[in-house]
């Protein structure tokens, strides 16, 4: 069928800059660029660009840059450009539309709409760079008090077990198989370097890998990919994954095409095989079968270790998380809606759940109220562009972030949204041998730490301006914090105050 | 009570009971009138002594002075027979204190010429961002120990600290000495361990000229004390000083 | 009150920001002493404070009615007084009520105060301590009556406060007639200008008392805190968290005082990954668990209690506190000309290391005094 489809990017080259080498054909996933040695030229095909900017960078005369494709509709509100390209897709192929990463919609940022504070006068600033600034952070649940009649201090520590990270920022959970080994380990090297979490995601842990495990967080998702006592055994923290931020209440679909010999045998299935998860899990119908699997967790690991659950940021989140803590979670893991994916219908991660500033200090409020706060730690996930986000997350009641877009992006992601395609020409998000060397673990795990490294210079440098001189003082303190252009209803969820108030 | 002795142009101020500000004001008169000395009896508490006076006068205090003792000093000598409190020398330029006992946080804040000695301990950040400029060299001799954060954020000058009163083997209760320091120097008499040093200092051994700076530093504080400079001499003294004059070259992302 | 927070806090600032100097003495053998020279000393810090408050706590201080409460109530309407009056016979036996005797002095819109000495009555008390009766009744007066306010509820002590500088407050309340063991008195400097006497330190809950110097930025989490164990901060003051802090710490979770101080002012994660063992464990764990009620930002506090006595400031020390002995009597001061104005020849006088308390106990035997260690012990 013929696609009416235009081209939603233009490639330009200037031909006098170019010298033929044909990078650009070679670094590109999506076969936009080709070479005619007829005429000694090389062509493009726009239609199949998607701004990924590889050939851009790679270009080694800067002959390539990609424009918007200009072409002008009629202006009509209603029917914008992509409504009406999303309807044409679909009505050539009769599917359900895929993208990648998060959410692209202009609902409102909350974290752009909150301020931080700084002391003048009354209370001194104080400076990261001379002395002490403490970001360290243990995840786990506490208890409301210390018993010292109760005997050897110790011995609770160890019934509840604590996972220290250096700094509030964790990365999410990104599936072998969505992303390349080379991804994984740099993400693997850059936890352990800077004393923080990467989390496998639902695709198991590949062999290569175990050498990472104590800074891995280890998921269990409902299609069980790779879950067996020695990966169990290996994590820091094991997590149940209910849901995703970009994807709530449905499940995901690995093509067999990406599942490659390794992906197989790490997420132990047969290859070529597509690895469906399913949307619920099948053995939680409801919360008491939640905390029977937190608690078969808790025993397959010897109460050694604590257990997350992360679900999407929905409607009732303050009460589904009340209800997971009392199921006995140790940490709370909650993705809003700009949370990103490999793969997701495009009209679910559009319009389904919240965003994670109102979600993270709705569940906050909640769990102090229910006076159940202290017995478990809070995650906020989807969305964390910088570190001012994550310390906004942190005074709004978050223990910590989860960063997974912001991690890829350190790595040369360009957030094109063609993460399904397995094409990616940045060699993230794709298993494909060629394509996947372009990340080389010992650059990648650099940049990546890079990023950890001036987040949290920058987080020391506010902490500080605020009189602050440890993580944990922020921690669920709104004083800092003011809203701006926010309803009184938004303000009151997220428990702030209005700038000058 | 006022006593004036005509002949060595000294006032004796009997201090009890009077505020700061007249105290201070009462300082300026006598001083514009000729006075060279003061002697200040039953100090207790008044702030900025020796602040906004010419460079010739003598101080003589009996008592516990008040904060900023000897703030923005441009020159006067100032002996404290007692205690210092908090704030000491802020920002002094020009001028000698010598206190025959301790001194509080913040001593010689920012100071930038200058003198201070001090016989027994200090408190928290003595000589924090102490500079140097041109000809200007301040310094601080503590004859005691020091509490944390000595020399923070230093910019120039010369801090000795002599740790008397520690017993044999016993080291420095302080951390994060020298801490962000950038220029200057510090020597400390006794131990420490790595852990309590800022992560920009850098520990050597003094040279002959530091030697030859300690002799005259040590040697003008034994004299104010009335110790044997070579007795405090003795032992070994820690040259800290910064590893880098651009400590923070990595910070930013340009 | 009825809304406690409007009348401390009119502007509705998130909390009211104060600066002030602070001053204690504790006679070790229990001996008790006059008023004159903790009035003389704070008196002596006045350019610390502005005029706009200032309050002493006073222990050993009604020796006739030793296991009574004794209520300090400061009331602005008559009619108040008789609603809370009310209140008290109904929820205690009411051995004795008096109007705090007081006198002219430069104090600005002083309320009438009155002192009750109380037992809960047996049969009010249902499955509940005394204490925790108390509290709950304080609680109650403080956030539902107009025109009353409890501001001292412990026994064989007692708060008075109000605004004006300390040393006018004395004045009023005419603190020179009388004598206990144990003095702390505050002068405040508040940022806010329309002050109201329950607004002064000290802040109290049943005989624990606070006088505090600095600004808490952790103020926000300590309060929510605080908020999880029924405690209502119906001031917006950060040092009212400091009081309920330590009366959830040291009396209901029962951790000793030293504990406390290390709650309050923790020790650096680097300094705890120096410990070892048991130590290690003790340490990590109250702050895992208490990191909340971490007091950020710069502080000293003096909290004392019957018979106790202690000194502490946050942990990198960015506000004064000197300490001194001379014979069995205890000093601390936020300047040390405020300790020699009243007792020139000290024994010992030293700064403690930030976080490191200063712990001064009425001794059953002999008081130990260490200055390097800075925890004295009976």
């Amino acid at each position: 069928m013929k696609t009416y489809l235009p081209a939603r990017f233009r490639v330009r080259r200037d031909d006098e800059r170019c010298i033929r080498c044909r990078v650009c054909e070679r670094q590109c996933g999506f076969d936009v660029h080709h070479y005619d040695e007829e005429d000694d030229s090389l062509y493009c095909d726009d239609e199949k660009c998607v701004a990924c900017h590889r050939c851009v960078v790679f270009c080694p005369t800067g002959a390539l840059t990609v424009e918007k494709n200009p072409l002008s509709y009629r202006e009509n509100y209603s029917w914008r450009p992509e409504a009406i390209e999303d309807l044409m897709k679909q009505a050539e192929t009769g599917g359900i539309l895929l993208t990648g990463m998060g959410n692209d919609k202009p609902y409102p940022i909350y974290w752009d709409k909150l301020l931080l504070n700084a002391s003048q006068v009354t209370n001194p600033s104080i400076d990261p760079l001379r002395e002490p600034m403490e970001l360290r952070t243990y995840l786990g649940r506490k208890p409301d008090r210390i018993d010292l009649a109760a005997g050897n201090i110790g011995r609770w520590t160890r019934r509840a077990p604590q996972v220290a990270i250096e700094t509030p920022i964790m990365f999410s959970a990104i599936s072998y198989g969505a992303i390349s080994l080379n991804v994984q380990e740099s993400l693997a090297r850059a936890a352990t370097e800077y004393g923080t979490f990467f989390n496998t995601g639902e695709g198991g842990l590949h062999k290569s890998l175990y050498k990472y495990s104590d800074n891995a967080i280890v998921q269990v998702a409902s299609g069980r990919f790779g879950v067996h006592q020695e990966y169990l055994d290996a994590a820091r923290v094991v997590e149940i994954k209910i849901g995703q931020g970009a994807k709530p209440g449905i499940g995901g679909h690995l093509p067999g095409e990406k599942v490659s010999a390794e992906v197989a045998a790490t997420r132990m299935i047969p290859r070529g095989t597509d690895a469906l998860s399913p949307a619920p899990h099948h053995d939680i119908y409801s919360i008491e079968d939640l905390s029977q699997l937190i608690y078969a967790l808790k025993e397959a690991t010897n109460y050694t270790k604590p257990i997350s659950v992360k679900i999407a940021a929905v409607h009732n989140s303050a009460a589904i998380a009340s209800g997971i803590v009392r199921a006995g979670a140790d940490i709370v893991a909650i993705d809003g809606i700009r949370g990103a994916t490999g793969a997701a219908p495009k009209i679910i991660r559009d319009n389904v759940g919240i965003p994670i500033e109102l979600a993270i200090a709705a569940v906050d409020s909640r769990l102090r109220a229910e006076g159940i706060r202290n017995q478990a730690s809070l995650v906020a996930a989807g969305g964390v562009r910088n570190s001012a986000d994550v310390i906004k997350a942190i005074a709004l009641g978050a223990d910590a972030v989860y960063i997974g877009s912001a991690a890829l992006i350190a790595m040369g992601c360009h957030v094109c949204q063609a993460c399904y395609t397995g094409r990616c020409s940045w060699g993230i998000a794709t298993t494909d041998d060629y394509l996947m060397k372009r990340i080389n673990p010992n650059i990648a795990s650099r940049r990546l730490t890079n990023l950890l490294r001036g987040w949290s210079l920058e987080i020391k440098e506010m902490l500080g301006g605020m009189g602050i001189n440890a993580l944990e003082s922020l921690r669920g303190n709104r004083h800092h914090l003011r809203g701006v252009g926010l309803s009184d209803t938004e303000l009151e969820i997220l428990g702030v105050r209005m700038a000058g108030s | 009570m006022i006593l004036l002795d005509e002949a060595e142009q000294v006032l004796t101020i009997d201090a009890k009971g009077v505020y700061y500000r007249e105290l201070n004001a009462r300082l300026r008169d006598a001083v514009e009138n000729g006075v060279k000395k003061v002697v200040l009896n039953n100090i207790t508490g008044q702030r900025y002594l020796g602040t906004d006076l010419p460079g010739e006068v003598e101080l003589e205090v009996h008592g516990t002075p008040g904060n900023d003792l000897g703030a923005f000093m441009n020159g006067p000598t100032v002996t404290i027979h007692g205690n210092l409190q908090d704030g000491c020398g802020n920002t002094m330029n020009a001028g000698t204190i010598v206190a025959h006992g301790r001194a509080g946080d913040a001593l010689g804040y920012a100071m930038r010429g200058g003198k201070i000695f001090v016989r027994d301990d200090v408190g928290y950040r003595v000589g924090i961002h102490m500079k140097q400029y041109e000809g200007k060299v301040p310094a601080i001799v503590v004859g005691g120990t020091a509490q944390p954060f000595l020399g923070e954020y230093m910019a120039g000058g010369v801090l000795v600290v002599l740790g008397m009163g520690l017993q044999e083997g016993e080291r420095h209760r302080a951390n994060f000495i020298g801490t962000g320091m950038h220029n200057g120097v510090i020597f400390l008499r006794g131990s420490v361990e790595q852990h309590q040093l800022g992560k920009e200092v850098g520990v050597r051994e003094p040279d002959e000229a530091d030697w030859q700076l300690l002799r005259s530093l040590v040697g003008e504080f034994a004299g104010h004390f009335g110790f044997a400079t070579e007795e405090l001499l003795r032992g070994r003294f820690l040259k800290l000083l910064p590893l880098s004059l651009r400590p923070y070259g990595r910070l930013y992302a340009y | 009150m009825e809304s406690t927070r409007n009348r401390n806090n009119p502007y509705g600032d998130d909390k009211v920001i104060a600066a002030c100097c602070l001053f204690g003495m504790l006679d070790t053998t229990g001996k008790r002493i006059g008023g004159r020279d903790s009035i003389e000393a704070i008196a002596n810090m006045h350019d610390r404070g502005n005029g706009l408050g200032g309050g002493f706590a006073i222990y050993g201080l009604y020796p006739d009615w030793p296991d009574h409460y004794a209520f300090h109530v400061m009331y602005t309407s008559q009619a108040g007084r008789k609603e809370v009056e009310a209140t008290l016979r109904s929820n205690f036996h009411v051995a004795h009520g008096e109007e705090v005797p007081t006198r002219q002095a430069a104090v600005s819109n002083p309320p009438t105060v009155w002192r009750y000495f109380l037992q809960p009555e047996e049969r009010a008390l249902i499955g509940q301590s005394a204490d925790d009766y108390v509290v709950e009744r304080v609680m109650e007066i403080n956030t539902g009556h107009r025109d009353a306010f409890v501001f001292s509820s412990g026994k064989n002590m007692g708060v008075f406060k109000g605004v004006g500088y300390p040393e006018d407050v004395a004045d009023f309340f005419k603190l020179d007639d009388y004598r206990a063991y144990l003095w702390t008195a505050h002068g405040r400097f508040p940022t806010n200008t329309q002050a109201w006497w329950g607004g002064a330190h000290p802040f109290s809950i049943l005989d624990w008392t606070v006088v505090h110097n600095g600004e808490i930025s952790s103020y926000g989490i300590n309060r929510r805190y605080l908020e999880m164990y029924g405690y209502h901060c119906t001031m917006h003051t950060d040092t009212e968290v400091i009081a309920y802090a330590v009366d959830l710490l040291a009396r209901r979770h029962n951790l000793p005082l030293n504990l406390v101080c290390k709650v309050l002012s923790a020790p650096l994660w680097a300094d705890i990954d120096r410990m070892e063992g048991e130590e290690q464990d003790l340490y990590r764990t109250l702050r895992q668990v208490y990191g909340s009620l971490l007091l950020n930002g710069p502080f000293t506090i003096i909290i004392a209690h019957q018979n106790e006595m202690i000194g502490l400031t946050d942990r990198i020390r960015l506000r004064p506190l000197t300490a001194a002995t001379k014979g069995d009597v205890l000093f601390l001061s936020s300047e040390e000309a405020a300790i020699r104005l009243v007792s020139p020849e000290l024994d010992k006088v030293w700064t403690p290391l930030g976080g490191e308390p200063v712990v001064g106990r009425v001794k059953s035997e002999a008081a130990v005094v260490a200055p390097t260690g800075q925890v004295l012990v009976a």
